[in-house]
């Protein structure tokens, strides 16, 4: 096995990097209806933006930015907005994921209702996704990185 | 895409792909294996899928090799066969 130790060069260049990857994958997120992207791609970007902080810096720096319980209730938070966005809908008359039906307030046409019924599922998927990847790496990382 | 770009492209996936196959050192194989699918990423947005150019640019080349790593460290960095 190879030794782990701490390197400042390592942890500056990840401190320097991981806010712009964070910056585009909200710009991925937001822009996912009509551009390429979207919701899956945007929240891997999150959680590659964030694992690289874990990776780099170990658990002490890492449990500033998000803590290890708080992924699973962020991804049951993604999980529940997809779905409410979803049963709104079929509450108001329309079908499940019906964006037409979505009671957004002030008069809005179909197509913009449609505009922004993705871009609130889009956010739920980027959250669950972001959630479920750091978790995955917590899991498998449990113990094995330095104090 | 220029084909000649495109050709470069092949023998640099079939390239990456055998070493990652019959590399002994396993985070070799890991580091290949990023790269081929930087490559296929970019195959891919050359054929006009861009969006799935992006998410294998993203999944691929991103998080599964530092999964890969992470899983390496569990386990041996040498393979038995």
């Amino acid at each position: 096995m190879r030794e782990q130790f701490e390197s400042p060069i390592v942890l500056l260049g990840a401190r320097l990097l991981s806010p712009y990857i964070m910056l585009f994958g909200i710009y991925v997120i937001f822009h996912g209806h009509y551009s390429p992207g979207g919701g899956f791609q945007g929240g891997a970007l999150l959680a590659s933006s964030i694992i690289l902080i874990r990776i780099s810096g170990g658990r002490i720096i890492s449990r500033l930015q998000i803590r290890e319980f708080f992924t699973t209730p962020l991804a049951a938070i993604g999980v529940i907005v997809y779905f409410l966005a979803g049963f709104v809908a079929v509450l108001y008359g329309g079908y499940f994921l019906d964006y037409e039906a979505l009671p957004f307030p002030g008069d809005l046409s179909p197509a913009e209702l449609r505009y922004y019924g993705i871009l609130v599922i889009e956010i739920g998927i980027g959250i669950a996704v972001m959630a479920i990847l750091v978790m995955i790496y917590d899991h498998m990382a449990r113990g094995e990185d330095y104090v | 895409m220029i084909w000649e770009v495109e050709l470069v492209l092949f023998l640099f996936l079939i390239l990456t792909a055998i070493v990652a196959l019959e590399a002994k050192d396993l985070l070799i194989a890991v580091v290949t294996l990023t790269i081929f699918s930087f490559t296929m990423a970019l195959m891919f947005t050359a054929m006009g899928g861009i969006d799935v150019g992006f998410t294998e640019a993203v999944i691929g080349a991103g998080v599964t090799g530092i999964l890969f790593i992470v899983a390496l460290y569990q386990t041996t960095i040498k393979t038995n066969d």
